[in-house]
């Protein structure tokens, strides 16, 4: 994938992070900051569907952003075809491992498997 | 045979009026001197220089090789900032040589050593090679199949506006002090950095240039534009005042579609 494309995802996923995380903090604020943290209320979350849906998607763009800043990071670093590959190779699978770990906590909590 | 005699008056005005003969001044030159095949580190050796006011860095380690160790490497060759041979780190900051009075550094001391980010051939003088392969690879001329040299051409148009896109630009001189302090540069060997990238975009800028696309391929690799941190000290080192992180930006814009 051309450089361009994937620095365009990577803008994108940031801006769309930048929102959701601002609603889920608002959320927060919605009651009394530290009772919208005990157990129960957290719980509430995943089981509202559009709130999990909004984690899920907050996952996601995180996940990609973040892994995908690590990739420029150890690109930066260090040089070499073979060292480059593993790093782009690396950063996908540990993208992916992410997303499906995250993924199984909010559809575990969703149906109501703690 | 007659004389005249000046009025004693007139005499002590012209006293008062003659240039002040500027004593010469003694720093101290701190000269780094690498071999890279011989040792890692470089070695500093101090020379005690005598300087008038106008005395640029150039030309007091040109005193050193002429009166006191004709060893010293350095490149330079046109001595007025326009050929860009003579760059190097002085009192920690890259600058021309032959562009730098030692007045203006206010220090007793200064110390020249080579360019950051570029492998030494010795001492001060550094190799340009990657360089100079980087400015070839962004195809620095006009791409233009109509040229206008051929019989029954006209000139290209260019009206001030559009050369006002990419003037500044093209009065980089190859000194490679903007790559120097590119911290990018330090860490990333294969980046194009901002003297490549400049020259990019001061081509595909040019409204007689039909090569933008094969340019922004060029620098959209992993290791090209985007690896830019827009630290900006590549446009606050520069000598002729060109502005390569506003170019990069500049460049980035094409590549997220906006301009030309
Ligand atoms: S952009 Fe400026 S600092 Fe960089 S090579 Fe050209 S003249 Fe030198
Ligand atoms: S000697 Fe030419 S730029 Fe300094």
């Amino acid at each position: 994938m051309r450089e361009s494309i994937i620095m365009k995802i990577h803008y994108g996923t940031a801006l769309g992070a930048v929102a959701l995380v601002a609603v889920h903090i608002l959320m927060r604020l919605s009651q009394n900051f530290s009772d919208s943290l005990s157990y129960k209320n957290v719980l509430v979350n995943y089981h509202l569907l559009p709130y999990a849906l909004m984690l899920e998607v907050i996952l996601v763009l995180l996940s990609v952003h973040g892994f995908n800043g690590l990739r420029v990071i150890l690109l930066e670093l260090k040089q070499g075809r073979s060292y480059e590959r593993a790093i782009n190779y690396g950063s996908i699978a540990a993208m992916a491992v992410l997303i499906a770990y995250g993924s199984r906590t909010i559809l575990m909590a969703g149906m109501g498997v703690s | 045979m007659a004389t005249v005699e000046v009025p004693k008056e007139e005499k002590d005005a012209h006293a008062a009026s003659a240039p002040q003969q500027s004593e010469p001044k003694t720093i101290t030159l701190r000269i780094a001197r690498i071999n890279p095949s011989e040792q890692h580190e470089p070695k500093f050796e101090e020379f005690k220089i005598p300087v008038q006011k106008w005395t640029t860095v150039l030309e007091a380690i040109l005193f050193v090789k002429q009166n006191l160790d004709h060893s010293v490497a350095v490149r330079y060759s046109c001595r007025q900032a326009s050929c860009g041979s003579c760059g190097m780190k002085i009192n920690g900051k890259p600058r021309l040589a032959c562009y730098t009075k030692i007045s203006e550094l206010d220090s007793p001391v200064i110390t020249v050593e080579p360019m950051n980010n570029f492998p030494i051939i010795r001492d001060l003088a550094v190799d340009f090679k990657q360089m100079f392969a980087t400015h070839k690879r962004m195809k620095p001329f006009v791409i233009n199949e109509e040229s206008e040299v051929k019989p029954g051409t006209k000139e290209f148009v260019q009206k001030p506006e559009d050369l006002e896109k990419f003037l500044q630009f093209s009065y980089c001189i190859k000194c490679g002090l903007c790559n120097s302090a590119c911290p990018t540069m330090s860490t990333d060997k294969s980046f194009i950095g901002p003297q490549g990238l400049a020259q990019a975009y001061r081509y595909t800028a040019d409204n007689r240039d039909k090569g933008k696309n094969e340019r922004l391929k060029i620098v959209d690799e992993s290791h090209g534009i985007w690896r830019c941190h827009f630290a900006g000290s590549c446009s606050y080192v520069c000598p002729k005042g060109v502005d390569p992180a506003m170019a990069i930006q500049l460049l980035r814009g094409y590549l997220l579609g906006f301009g030309k």
